[in-house]
């Protein structure tokens, strides 16, 4: 297993650099850079041009350019947002902390209902709960999350029983004490974790029924109710650990959907996440932005990756790592 | 049951795919979805009464006709259908009242817009209001006035064809590089491979605004969707690519791939003519279930901005409208496109979870 783990990660260096370089090349091929924008107001002349574009770290060939942005970024430093004017590191990290809270919430969301309604439609093939799990399969696997999301919106605004979009009540959030923010935020989290979540679960869920229903048929669980075991004891001692053997790397996976996978739904909902930030960042051309994020999105779909192999590795014996 | 694998022999692969295909309920409903809608964006000048730049200004934000067609009138007499013509309660605010004294006529087979379908130019239009200065809006008007009806059509040409010809470059692409890849093996294989995992690597929506971002924010709309089409499949390809490499590794170790050799064909004519025909079934059903990425992506650019431009319509673009808060609430027509992406991924993946059974060579019949 270590040795599996170190090879892996030993690939992971080599990959970011790829990964960084071709951002870095696709940005630079894009036209205009972060001060042509600015070159429109005839206010600013040519020698300020030139001088922002020096203190942007914009003038010099793109080897050079690159060159200068990996030694800093191998430092830990990514630089300053052109447009925000404050470290990157500080800007991405408190928009990193507010995507993380959306998508693991959606993450806790999906599970805690795929398990559970998977098995039961599995246990009970054919039955109501079982038509009402493969109808709600189907609607989250087929609905656009764009087209879910702007439905929520239409009935939060609708209905005003929750907000249309944002993390937390812009006016009175500093009249709030401790408790009430928690709440504030929650009841803003609600609708775009039903969005994200129940289009997450869809697929897990029946992936457990489909598993479910393979593993009721297998000889060893016609053995544990040959013995006389209740059918409860059969279901989730014997079936469930082995039918959940293969959901455990979609876990890993769906640890590194992450950061990415929110991405519309936070548009949606004007959610001050990474996908905003994004957006904006590579629309604006503000480079150390969107190197970082993509740096960062990169790293967690590794990190997911891995975790879902060392996963499988550790609850299948048969499946040998080292 | 002994009599269903000769059965299956008499009847040919394409034959039996078809059956079993067939007794599949749920996947015949897609592939009616699919059909219908495919006919109707082809037709689209047609059934649409309108052409899609087509401006009534004057009443912009209608709200849809399709929930006021009568076809009779307050006394009970047949009338064929109908609406009542609409005025706007005053010039600030986009509410309407229906006048009840003035019914609009609807004719079907009416002479409106000329257009130009293929090759043909015509001004014949399934339907259209009597009176030309009463526009018939069956999903409402946009902000503009133009027909959402008259869009929808037209923008799912844009959102239907982008997946068909999206899938058809990236699965190209695909095959050729996992069959160059599985044939040869070796440092080719190793080279490819190492591509592909980075291209998986590469976090997806944020490459693709960063390609889209290259070809500059101001382009005419037919390069707009090229470049829509052509961004989406550079990052789609690398999936099949290596799924195709794994189909070939096993098929090349056929003795007729040995005779092929041996007869002294052309490495590539033997990748294309003996080795990736057997890849096909694994081609169709990824294809038809890869379809939506493309539908979905089109969308996601386009609501973003950097998709298909104005005034082209897409089925993403026309979604913008609705991120608006206030017209989710005044105009809720705004996510009728939604529908229409909605019913056209469902169809595309009942179909191909359909297909996927029938290939199943494992599935019981």
């Amino acid at each position: 297993m270590g040795v599996f783990i170190a090879r892996r990660l030993l690939a992971v260096p080599p990959l970011l650099l790829a990964v960084s370089f071709i951002t870095f090349l696709l940005l630079d091929a894009a036209p205009g850079d972060y001060v042509t924008r600015l070159a429109e107001d005839p206010h600013i002349s040519a020698e300020t041009l030139a001088e922002l574009r020096h203190r942007y770290g914009l003038d010099g060939s793109l080897v050079e350019r690159y060159g200068r942005w990996l030694l800093n970024a191998v430092q830990g430093d990514f630089g300053y947002s052109f447009s925000k004017e404050i470290g990157v590191f500080t800007l991405i990290g408190e928009r990193l902390g507010n995507t993380l809270l959306l998508s693991g919430s959606a993450l806790l969301l999906a599970w805690g209902m795929a398990l559970p309604l998977g098995v039961v439609a599995g246990v009970r093939q054919g039955s109501v709960l079982d038509k009402v799990v493969s109808f709600i399969s189907f609607f989250g696997l087929s609905i656009p999350r764009v087209f879910f999301a702007l439905l929520m919106v239409m009935f939060a605004a609708t209905t005003k029983w929750f907000p249309v979009g944002g993390m937390r009540d812009l006016v009175e959030w500093d009249t709030f004490t401790p408790w009430q923010k928690v709440v504030d935020v929650a009841h803003h989290l609600v609708l775009p974790t039903i969005v994200l979540g129940t289009t997450q679960m869809a697929a897990y869920m029946r992936q457990m029924r489909a598993e479910m229903v393979e593993t009721l048929g297998k000889d060893f669980v016609r053995t544990a109710r040959a013995k006389g075991l209740s059918t409860r004891q059969v279901v989730w001692k014997h079936a469930f650990g082995n039918a959940v053997n293969p959901l455990i790397t979609l876990f890993g996976y769906s640890l590194a959907a992450l950061l990415t996978g929110s991405f519309l739904v936070e548009v949606v909902f004007a959610w001050p996440g990474l996908a905003r930030l994004t957006v904006d960042a590579v629309f604006s051309q503000d480079e150390p932005v969107v190197m970082a994020s993509v740096v960062m999105a990169t790293v967690m779909l590794v990190v997911g990756n891995l975790i879902a192999d060392i996963l499988l590795g550790a609850v299948d014996p048969r499946i040998g790592v080292g | 049951m002994a009599a269903s694998p000769s059965a299956s022999l008499a009847t040919g692969p394409w034959r039996t795919l078809w059956r079993r295909l067939r007794k599949n309920r749920w996947a015949m409903v897609g592939l009616w979805v699919l059909g219908l809608l495919y006919l109707a964006v082809v037709f689209a000048p047609f059934l649409s009464p309108y052409g899609y730049t087509t401006q009534f200004r004057e009443q912009n934000w209608h709200p849809p006709h399709i929930t006021r067609l009568h076809l009779w009138d307050d006394a009970g007499t047949f009338q064929g259908p109908f609406v009542y013509a609409s005025n706007r309660l005053d010039e600030f605010t986009s509410e309407y009242e229906e006048d009840r004294a003035k019914p609009v006529e609807i004719d079907f087979f009416v002479r409106g817009e000329t257009y130009s379908f293929l090759g043909i130019e015509s001004n014949l239009h399934l339907f259209g209001s009597r009176d030309p200065t009463r526009p018939i809006f069956l999903f409402g008007s946009d902000k503009y006035g133009r027909d959402v009806f008259t869009r929808i059509l037209y923008g799912g040409r844009i959102s239907m064809s982008v997946g068909l010809l999206g899938i058809a470059i990236s699965m190209t692409i695909g095959l050729l590089v996992g069959g160059i890849a599985g044939y040869f093996g070796g440092r080719t294989d190793f080279l490819l491979m190492r591509l592909v995992e980075l291209i998986l690597a590469l976090p997806g929506l944020y490459l693709i605004l960063v390609i889209r971002q290259v070809f500059g924010r101001d382009v005419p709309s037919t390069q707009s969707y090229l470049i829509v089409v052509l961004v989406l499949a550079f990052i789609g390809w690398a999936g099949n690519a290596r799924v195709i490499r794994g189909m070939v590794l096993s098929i090349k170790e056929n003795e007729y791939v040995t005779a092929a050799e041996a007869l002294g064909q052309r490495r590539l004519a033997i990748i294309v003519r003996h080795i990736l025909p057997n890849t096909l079934s694994f081609v169709i059903v990824t294809a038809t279930l890869a379809v939506p990425y493309y539908i979905l992506g089109e969308v996601a650019l386009s609501f973003l901005s950097v998709g298909i431009q104005e005034p082209e319509a897409s089925w993403g673009n026309m979604l913008r409208d609705a991120q608006d808060v206030r017209n989710l609430t005044d105009f809720p027509w705004v996510v009728v496109p939604g529908f229409f992406i909605f019913l056209a991924v469902m169809a595309f993946n009942f179909l191909g979870d359909g297909l996927r059974d029938a290939a199943d060579p494992r599935a019981l019949e």
